[in-house]
């Protein structure tokens, strides 16, 4: 990729000359001079087929027939008579003639079935028939039709209405990196099948109902739900994982319908997990939507001021050291400062946000870490300009699926992009080099008994990604010491390029991070917590939203769960706030390379729950220590004040590179292999495990052990 | 005429020792040391000078072709690739040359291969071509044996001839898809530029050549371009193979000069159409996918590139089909229309929806089963896949039915009013009562 910007050239298009960059197609040429040309095989993010040959234009002084102006470029032109400009024309009879030739030609086999079709409303046949086809038909015979296909649980297939522009082909191998698409036959008979007619095998399998031109990929669990134009969109972002990717959340009423990505260049591209994606019937089942209190063993349902009334009993009667205070994965920043002032004013040192006990957010002395120690350094978008990735105990095809995308479009368009692997071997749709199970590769490697090492070294931007799965185990700040070593060996925290990045896994982490969720001097963490409450130590536990812990260890504590879903926090609950979920308010995430976002409510939370950081607010009033800030945007301000960076929204701003100096002194490197983040991709948060769509991704998809015959 | 001395290949009809042997005696092999001893440029000169245009049915100046090669070989090695999927219908020449004078073949391999800095040629041979693959195996292994080809050979340019087996499909003819078919890909024809100049076989700068262009060129060199370039008229010369088939009384291939009027063609080397001349009622001169021409321009149309053009037909592979005056004109570009609708890759719109189309509405024109109007419409499909595909099989599948519309248009409503009339009004004539 070279940096400097080639001489434009001057086109004219119908007429009116034009400077453009010669590497352009000429689609995109005419795009710029502000002509519109339909398509339907042509995507930005694919490679060209040329095959709906919609694009046609005309280039004069070429052969006499039109061009499929998405598959040549501007530098290919010929130059007219005497180095006058080449001429393209989007407004001939011959261009409307091939036009009306193609769009009749795609109609002729495609199903008039418009009004029951998932599609309509938001169809590019539909639209571009209306814009650029011919009123009638004159196709006397037979239609063609197809076998439905099997393509797993979310995608339904009605192939018939497919035109063969093979999109979902190209996006399959070349973005999500699965062969399992495919054109089988040829002439009319050719049909888009999976192989074997087995399900997609992707988390990003979901993609392909958006990419898909007309209505033969549709979604299976909004089938026959809704049309486009009755539902309300909402231009929030996803908390799924903690890439944060923009959403439009689609409701009507106070269902959300479906989730589709917004374009972001720094985050998602175009593209969404399935997770983020099919999450949305989640949102409506399994809802705390009231106060509970339990008595007698059972849950009751209660009032707002009941329930506020016996926790602020049970405080009174609790020492303050002998409360703690958890934050969850899902939790806005917003709810996190509440949570943390408020411990200020109960005046216990015993919270934390991180429940699988990772080792971030403080160095060994005790200080807070700095930010660049848990964000990705490089960014989402520097992935693109990694030229050596070094994973530790991560896997991103799971753990942040859109990240793996990223560095496999690096690894596509490179071609020797050389990525290794410490930690489990497993698919990630790309090819890398396999140095080790543990930490002892990583020592390995660092003392250069691995070639890898050159590799690094060699590489101009590296970039070392510490998973979770290593960071959350006894030794993770051993392994955080050991990988900021070598990513300073190795030049990647050097200059403009920071190339030590952390992969998290929850959206609500970072942000939590920033503010400071984290034991004060003295104060226990979250394993010391959980521990407290089995021996009696801690009495009274605030449980913000966190289920993927050992919560069987909170059964003895008065725990308050506040949260939006009866999961597995709320089982060992003695009082239950409801709350709403990421889709019901406005709250802010950091995702995982620091970028500051927020949701946008969609609709109203269910029933009495309330938004997160106005239960903490008004719990502070019925505690007599009201938290200093009457609405949203000054508790806003106020979080400003703890941490500048939320001050800007969409920004990346993760501050100066680690220095390992300030790392060492973690302890020893255990010698067991690093494992995995997590199993079971689809289930790893209360709303998805409230999913019945999930529920069946994960059976489809994630391998089972097989029961004994009994 | 043609004489027999100017013949190149001197074994079409099998009556001799096809192998080296008899291969040397009708003098292949025969300073091919000499011609590569005066250099690249020099064949391709010789060849550009010679006139040859290529023989696989577009006609476009096999030296020419060459010269877009990179002159100099950098990172990426350069290919020839031969193609040998001929699978046009009427066509067999290919098949005659691999069947009986495979080392015209090979040694003109290994002459354009050095012409254009190849060290690596395969040869891609129609799936149903069993007996042909065989034959020019065993001549391949005899060349290596004889040290005429393989590393260090006798010609001193190291060089490799490979023969890659098709699996019969008509669209990788198409040199990208026969490209793609080569790499072990799906048969589905590249877009366009790049060409293979430029980046083709396994995206290297590869040149795709008919059989018959290779096999003369050897020929060529050793006579030299002026001799070629006597055959033909201005910018259609040398010799070609013609296949003629169809209601002749003696169907056959012959190696005849170009610009040859057809009307001799056909009575000299076929003995004549069935029944006579005027008994003629069509002929498709280039293979199935050319527009097919009527009698009266049969009478004194030639044979070459420029004259065929004229008449919007073309010479394609001088595939000449014969169609007397009992053949059913519609039903014949049914058929034809049906072979491009099943060999259709499906790839790009037109072409895939297109011919089912116009091969179904055919097949009710046949039959008479159709309405006037549908005649223009036909004619008006067959324009819209012309010219929007990505390969030339769209343009192949239309100008037969454009043709059978230009010549034949009062076949096919002849055709309609019949069948709306009713076959008993044309069984029973008008008599008087009795």
């Amino acid at each position: 990729m070279s940096e400097t910007r080639p001489e434009k050239r001057t086109i004219k298009v119908n007429g009116n000359e034009i400077e453009v960059d010669p590497s352009l197609t000429l689609l995109q040429a005419c795009e710029e001079a502000g002509e519109e040309i339909p398509r339907f095989c042509y995507h930005e993010r694919l490679s060209v087929a040329g095959n709906c040959r919609m694009c046609l234009i005309e280039v004069k002084g070429g052969p006499p027939k039109p061009v499929a102006s998405c598959a040549q470029n501007v530098k290919d032109l010929r130059p007219g008579p005497e180095g006058a400009p080449p001429e393209l024309f989007t407004n001939t009879p011959m261009v409307k003639k091939a036009r009306e030739g193609v769009m009749e030609f795609l109609l002729i086999n495609h199903p008039l079935d418009c009004p029951v079709c998932d599609q309509g409303g938001e169809c590019d046949l539909q639209d571009q028939a209306m814009a650029y086809g011919r009123a009638g038909s004159r196709f006397e015979e037979n239609k063609r039709a197809v076998e439905e296909k099997y393509m797993g649980p979310l995608i339904k297939t009605i192939m018939t209405r497919c035109i063969q522009c093979t999109r979902c082909v190209r996006f399959a191998t070349e973005v999500a990196g699965v062969n399992d698409l495919g054109l089988v036959n040829r002439g009319e008979n050719a049909e888009i099948t999976t192989y074997l007619e087995k399900a997609v095998d992707t988390e990003l399998s979901g993609n392909l109902i958006d990419i898909c031109p007309v209505g033969a990929l549709t979604s299976k669990p909004y089938a026959f739900m809704a049309r486009p134009w009755e539902l309300r969109k909402t231009e929030t972002i996803d908390v799924m994982d903690a890439v944060c990717a923009p959403i439009r959340m689609d409701a009507r009423g106070r269902e959300v319908m479906r989730i589709l990505p917004r374009i972001h260049e720094g985050v998602n591209e175009e593209w969404l997990a399935d997770k983020s994606r099919f999450v949305w019937d989640g949102l409506k089942k399994r809802r705390l939507d009231r106060p509970y209190i339990r008595e007698g063993g059972k849950l009751r349902p209660a009032s707002w001021d009941e329930a506020f009334e016996v926790v602020r009993a049970r405080l009174e009667t609790t020492a303050p050291e002998k409360v703690g205070a958890l934050a969850g994965d899902l939790v806005p920043a917003e709810a996190v400062k509440a949570l943390k002032d408020l411990t200020d004013r109960i005046g216990t040192p015993h919270r934390d946000c991180r429940q699988d006990g990772a080792k971030l957010g403080l160095l060994p002395n005790g200080e807070r870490a700095p930010r660049s120690a848990y964000t990705l350094g490089s960014t989402i978008e520097g992935i693109d300009r990694a030229d050596a990735i070094l994973l530790i105990g991560a896997n991103p095809r799971i753990e942040a699926p859109l990240v793996n995308a990223r560095i496999r479009k690096n690894w596509l368009q490179r071609m020797n992009l050389k990525v290794g692997v410490i930690g489990e071997r497993r698919d990630l749709t790309y090819d890398y080099e396999h140095l080790g199970a543990g930490p002892e590769s990583l020592t390995a490697l660092a003392d250069g008994k691995s070639d890898f090492l050159d590799v690094l070294k060699n590489a101009e931007r590296p970039l070392i990604i510490v998973g979770m799965a290593a960071l959350s185990r006894g030794d993770g700040g051993a392994v955080m010491s050991a990988a900021m070593k070598l990513a300073e060996s190795v030049g990647a925290l050097g200059g403009e390029w920071n190339g030590f990045g952390v992969l998290q896994t929850a959206a609500g982490r970072t942000g939590a991070l920033d503010l400071g969720f984290l034991p004060k001097e003295g104060g226990r963490d979250f394993a010391g917590i959980l521990d407290g409450a089995a021996s009696g130590e801690i009495e009274v536990v605030y449980n913000l939203g966190a289920d993927e812990c050992d919560v069987a260890k909170l059964r003895d504590a008065f725990v308050i769960y506040q949260g939006s879903h009866g999961d597995r926090g709320a089982s060992v609950a003695d009082v239950i706030f409801p709350a709403a979920s990421y889709a019901e308010q406005s709250g802010i995430y950091v995702n995982l390379d620091g970028r500051v976002q927020q949701t946008i409510r969609a609709y109203f939370p269910f029933g009495e729950a309330r938004e997160d950081w106005a239960i903490l607010r008004a719990f502070s009033a019925r505690l007599g220590e009201p938290l200093p800030y009457d609405d949203l945007f000054a508790l806003r301000q106020a979080m400003i004040a703890d941490a500048e960076t939320f001050a800007q929204i969409d920004t990346c701003e993760i501050g100066a590179a680690p220095r390992s100096a300030d790392f060492e002194g973690a302890g020893e490197l255990s010698s067991d292999p690093f494992g995995s983040a997590f199993e079971d991709y689809y289930l790893t948060n209360p709303i998805a495990r409230a999913s019945e769509i999930l529920r069946e991704c994960s059976d489809t998809y994630v391998p089972k052990p097989a029961a004994a015959a009994e | 005429m043609l004489q027999d001395k100017d013949r190149i290949f001197t074994n079409l009809y099998g009556l001799q020792d096809p192998f080296l042997d008899g291969a040397k005696k009708r003098g292949a092999w025969n300073a091919t040391k000499d011609m590569l001893d005066m250099g690249p440029e020099w064949i391709i000169q010789q060849t550009k000078e010679s006139g040859l245009r290529g023989r696989g049915g577009a006609g476009f100046s096999t030296g020419m072709k060459w010269s877009f090669m990179p002159k100099e070989v950098k990172d990426r090695p350069h290919y020839l690739v031969v193609n040998a999927d001929e699978s046009e219908p009427g066509t067999c020449k290919d098949r005659e040359i691999m069947r009986h004078d495979p080392h015209l073949l090979i040694e003109g391999c290994l002459v354009a291969s050095f012409a254009m800095k190849a060290h690596a040629c395969y040869i891609y041979i129609r799936g149903e071509y069993i007996f042909e693959r065989e034959q020019l195996q065993k001549a391949i292994d005899e060349a290596y044996e004889a040290k005429l080809i393989g590393p260090g050979n006798i010609h001193g340019w190291d060089f490799d001839l490979y023969i890659a087996h098709g699996a019969g499909a008509y669209i990788c003819g198409e040199e990208t898809a026969l490209l793609e078919s080569l790499e072990g890909k799906k048969g589905q024809p590249r877009l366009k530029p790049p060409f293979p100049a430029g980046a083709g076989l396994y995206g290297c700068p590869t040149t795709v050549n008919n059989v018959e262009s290779i096999a003369v060129v050897p020929t060529i060199l050793r006579r030299g371009s002026g001799w070629f370039k006597s055959f033909g008229r201005e910018n259609n010369a040398g010799t070609k193979v013609f296949c003629i088939s169809g209601h002749v009384n003696k169907p056959c291939n012959v190696e005849e000069e170009m610009s040859i009027p057809l009307r001799t063609l056909i009575d000299t080397h076929c003995g004549g159409v069935r029944g006579g001349w005027d008994n003629l009622k069509a002929v498709i001169p280039g293979g199935s996918s050319v527009r097919c021409i009527p009698k009266p321009i049969c009478d004194d149309v030639l044979m070459d590139f420029d004259a065929l053009r004229e008449h919007l037909s073309g010479l394609g592979t001088a595939a000449v089909i014969v169609m007397d005056k009992s053949t059913d004109m519609v039903r014949a570009i049914a058929r034809i229309s049906y072979f491009y609708k099943h060999e259709s890759c499906g790839q790009c719109t037109p072409c895939r929806e297109g011919t089912g189309w116009m091969w179904r509405v055919l097949t009710r024109m046949a039959e008479g089963n159709a309405e006037m109007h549908e005649i223009d419409k036909l004619l008006d499909v067959a324009g819209q896949i012309e010219g929007h595909t990505i390969c030339a099989l769209g343009d192949a599948a239309a100008w037969p039915v454009q043709g059978l519309i230009q010549h034949f248009r009062h076949e096919i409503e002849e055709k309609i009013s019949n069948y709306r009339t009713g076959p008993a009004q044309i069984a029973v004539p008008h008599m008087a009562a009795e």
